[in-house]
């Protein structure tokens, strides 16, 4: 069985369908990554899986079990984290404290705030510092760490390197890279696609709110994706293979 | 999306409309000739009925279109019949007396309305209560006044009492008229289009270019006008003028009460609800305590689940518009077989500003 | 004039701790809730009722009363803010207005327009008084009020910034969505605080009783000062709430002192004045008067 599994899903934001009809599963240690242009639905569809936005028809299953009308907050109790775009991080508390709210759901692991601040030392000083007074990268590690806190099963990655400088994407890259490793999964909506097929195991493209193509990182070119990228190559939805 | 081929109709008057407006014309006409057939104690309940919907519709004013809502309104109330009393001491002739007022009154919420429209939602409510209860105590230090024992509007005792009561019962069927007229008119005119953007979401107003302060405030002047002349009609029909009374938070409880159960934001909404109020009071107004904890009840459970009142949920469901404000456009029933325009989202009709 | 200093700042211990649930609330669900004072009102009256049918001592009273209250809190919150909430910002106005009538005529109907106190339940507690050099005599009672105000600011301060539970509520105001992300749950925290809010509320109604007297129509002004002490110490702080407490008093004092009805005008009047000092220097409307962060758009 998938760990992660989502069956012709639709979400809609008032007259617009953002998503609309996606399929797909990922395996437990695998690096999924997520692209295609703006608008295509991407963050939609990653919000959706975080349970951030009801879908309008379809399911989301965790290791089979339907989480389609699971609140947001237990599905972090379940194994489901967010880095959401643009961070959004608690700006009014701390660092230390932003850490800490990731533990709410309580879900047993071995992360703690000293392994994060160890994974990304650049905290280390910033450890009692409020977030709205962080870089980028500070602020980008923060909210790693804070989805890494509630020791997720799958770690849902949302355009961790947008605003950042490419020396501290670089940085950013080299701590997924230690998570993928460890054994992590990911799903990682990139627009940068060199490095999206550089860390993931299998990529997906989605143009206007549909799975465009799909095959592994490996075996499939910059060429084919780009076309994919821009509807220039259309694979009929739902031939995904299970 | 694939190009939708039939283009929507945009259109203003609906046949419903153009017969609503021929009898809107005829009921004031009746209204106008009905003191001749009324008892006394009905012309009185009429001129109170007018004061209801004058204070509705000028509350809607203000938190439908404007997106204010003021818990602070019986300020304007109470000073409409403060002015009233002070300017007929001074001499002034008492029916020209309460007219003076209201303009008074207006003037006075402009500088008003310079510092309170920086507030905003919850903070502007509850300020204008703070304005409404330190009017109050101001006007209670006027020799005049002497307190909460209050004064009368002892000059207006110089007219026959039924050449009176039919005074100012047309007073008030004309300060209605007008009132309403002038708010009709400014929804329709090219305020309008800016105010309704505004109800709809004045960040995006705001940023297209709409007036968002010039146009909030000319609404608040307008209320605060228009309530004054309420607060001196009201004093014409009761003679004696006790703060307590006139500064009663009660007044803005009823107005909420008449908006929130017409239907707040829409123009015909107001006056149903003060209607509504109004048979509410004839027939319950008696039992009062409990009759006070209803009002209250129905305004909870209305602001809970019939938001939009009674006129709103009737224009949503039936599409029924009596005097349209807007434009409507009509969407033709198509969608482009992608999926993009689902049934329900093409409803038949939609206002747009 | 000092001894009516001192009395003055002792009386802003209550204009606090009647404001400081009126601000919570405001900076976690960012709603005002303007059946606040009749809230209040309502928690004396439970201790009167409680005090003169069943000789409870009002303070053995708030055992009962403030859990009640706290039950009141989640319920108003579960029940009614929360639906009205997703109606927009202005619609919890309309609704807690509403409830403000309900409460204030029920009081009414049950109790009468007799003003009540719960002095005469307290023993010599509502008058007696320590002296303090300089022949300035204080009231225990207004002291324990002020001293209550401290604590209890004192305490939801190390509970906001030292539990899951603070920390939890603190994100949640700060932006419910990516609370429910990180696993927060947005709806528990709202209940909660609202609980807290209304324990606050119980507190305060217990001193307006004890202090002086209430009728059912006393809640409004009761939310005026509330809210006049939470804006002038700004919302974002607890201890400005305490300031803003003091300040309110002392201009009340001052007012007093000029005029005999000029009390409640200087509280008013002194609101105003630093409302509109802040208005012509912050120009950030109400959210940068109260020094809060505008919340994020969703």
């Amino acid at each position: 069985m998938s760990l992660l599994a989502v069956e012709d899903l639709v979400v809609r934001h008032g007259l617009l369908q953002a998503v609309r009809g996606v399929s797909l599963t990922i395996e437990r240690g695998e690096t999924l990554a997520l692209v295609g242009a703006n608008g295509a639905g991407k963050t939609t569809l990653l919000r959706a899986i975080a349970g951030a936005h009801q879908p309008a028809a379809g399911r989301v299953l965790l290791s089979g079990a339907d989480l389609t009308s699971v609140p947001s907050h237990k599905r972090v109790g379940m194994g489901i984290a967010l880095v959401p775009e643009g961070r959004k991080l608690f700006v009014q508390m701390t660092v230390e404290e932003n850490l800490l709210l990731g533990k709410t759901t309580g879900r047993p692991g071995d992360w703690s705030v000293d392994k994060v601040l160890e994974m990304f030392p650049n905290l280390k000083p910033r450890r009692h510092a409020k977030t709205g007074h962080l870089s980028g990268g500070e602020q980008q590690a923060t909210a790693i760490g804070r989805a890494l806190m509630s020791n997720p099963d799958v770690l849902l990655l949302d355009e961790v390197s947008l605003g950042l400088s490419p020396l501290i994407v670089d940085r950013v890259y080299a701590a997924l890279q230690g998570l993928i490793a460890s054994g992590t999964t990911i799903i990682l909506v990139e627009q940068d696609l060199n490095r999206a097929l550089a860390v993931s195991d299998r990529v997906i493209c989605m143009l206007e709110g549909r799975v465009a193509l799909e095959g592994p990182s490996k075996q499939v070119s910059r060429e084919d994706v780009t076309k994919a990228y821009f509807g220039l190559h259309r694979k009929s939805p739902g031939s995904v293979p299970a | 999306m694939s190009a939708v081929s039939t283009s929507p109709v945009i259109e203003r008057g609906t046949a419903t409309s153009r017969i609503a407006a021929i009898a809107v014309a005829v009921i004031i006409a009746l209204l106008a000739i009905a003191p001749q057939f009324l008892s006394a104690g009905a012309v009185d309940r009429m001129t109170a009925l007018f004061v209801y919907v004058i204070l509705a519709a000028m509350w809607n004013a203000l938190a439908g279109f404007g997106g204010l809502v003021s818990v602070g309104q019986q300020v304007f109330f109470g000073l409409g019949a403060y002015f009233a009393i002070r300017l007929a001491d001074a001499g002034l002739n008492p029916f020209l007396a309460l007219f003076a007022s209201g303009i008074i009154v207006g003037a006075v919420s402009w500088p008003l309305s310079l510092f309170m429209l920086r507030l905003r939602n919850g903070e502007f409510a509850i300020g204008m209560w703070v304005i409404a209860a330190l009017t109050h105590l101001l006007v209670n230090l006027d020799r005049l006044v002497q307190g909460e024992t209050g004064t009368s509007l002892i000059s207006l005792n110089a007219y026959d009492a039924g050449a009176r009561r039919a005074a100012i019962y047309w007073l008030a069927l004309a300060s209605m008229t007008a009132l309403l007229a002038i708010l009709f008119g400014l929804l329709r005119g090219s305020t309008g289009a800016a105010i309704r953007a505004i109800r709809d979401n004045e960040d995006a107003a705001a940023s297209v270019g709409v007036r968002v302060t010039g146009t909030k405030r000319l609404l608040f002047v307008l209320a605060a006008f228009g309530i004054g002349i309420a607060g001196a009609l009201w004093l014409a029909t009761s003679i004696t003028f006790q703060p307590k009374t006139y500064f009663n938070v009660q007044w803005t409880a009823y107005m909420i009460f008449m908006v929130l159960v017409g239907g707040i934001g829409t123009f015909e909404g107001a006056i149903l609800g003060a209607l509504v109020f109004f048979l509410i009071e004839t027939w319950f107004g008696g039992t009062g305590v409990w009759y006070l904890v209803g009002l209250g009840a129905t305004a909870v459970l209305f602001s809970l689940f019939l938001p939009r009142g009674l006129w709103g949920t009737i224009e949503e469901r039936f599409g029924l518009r009596l005097l349209p404000v807007g434009y409507r456009v009509r969407f033709p029933a198509a969608t482009d077989g992608d999926g993009m325009l689902s049934p329900q989202q093409a409803t038949p009709y939609r206002e747009k500003a | 004039m000092s001894n009516q200093i001192i009395q003055g700042i002792l009386l802003g211990g209550y204009y606090a701790l009647i404001a400081c649930g009126l601000s919570f609330m405001f900076s976690v669900m960012r709603i005002i809730n303007l059946a606040h004072g009749s809230l209040a009102v309502f928690a004396a009256f439970a201790l009167w009722w409680l005090a003169s049918r069943f000789h409870i001592s009002p303070l053995v009273g708030l055992l009962i009363v403030l859990p009640l209250m706290a039950a009141t809190g989640w319920a108003l919150q579960r029940f009614l803010l929360e639906r009205s909430a997703r109606g927009g910002a202005l619609l919890p106005i309309l609704t807690t207005f509403g409830l403000a009538i309900v409460i204030d005529n029920l009081l009414f109907e049950q109790f009468g327009a007799d003003t009540r106190s719960l002095a005469p339940y307290i023993g010599s507690l509502s008058y007696d008084s320590w002296e303090w050099p300089g022949s300035i005599y204080v009231g225990k009672l207004a002291v324990i009020m002020f001293a209550s105000a401290v604590i209890l600011l004192g305490g939801l301060q190390l509970f906001l910034t030292h539990t899951r539970l603070g920390r939890s509520i603190r994100a949640t105001s700060e932006d419910p969505d990516t609370a429910g992300l990180v696993g927060v749950d947005a709806r528990r925290a709202n209940a909660i605080a609202a609980a807290i809010a209304m324990v606050t509320v119980g507190l305060a109604g217990a001193f307006l009783g004890m202090r002086a007297t209430f009728d059912p129509y006393a809640g409004a002004p009761q939310l005026l000062f509330a809210f006049e002490a939470a804006v002038i110490g700004g919302a974002g702080s607890l201890w400005g709430t305490l300031i803003g407490g003091i300040v309110l008093a002392l201009a009340q004092t001052l007012g007093a002192q000029v005029h005999p009805q000029g009390f409640l005008i200087g509280g008013h009047v002194a609101f105003l004045i630093v409302l509109f000092i802040r208005l012509s220097t912050s120009g950030l409307g109400l959210r940068g008067l109260l020094r809060l962060p505008t919340r994020k758009p969703t």
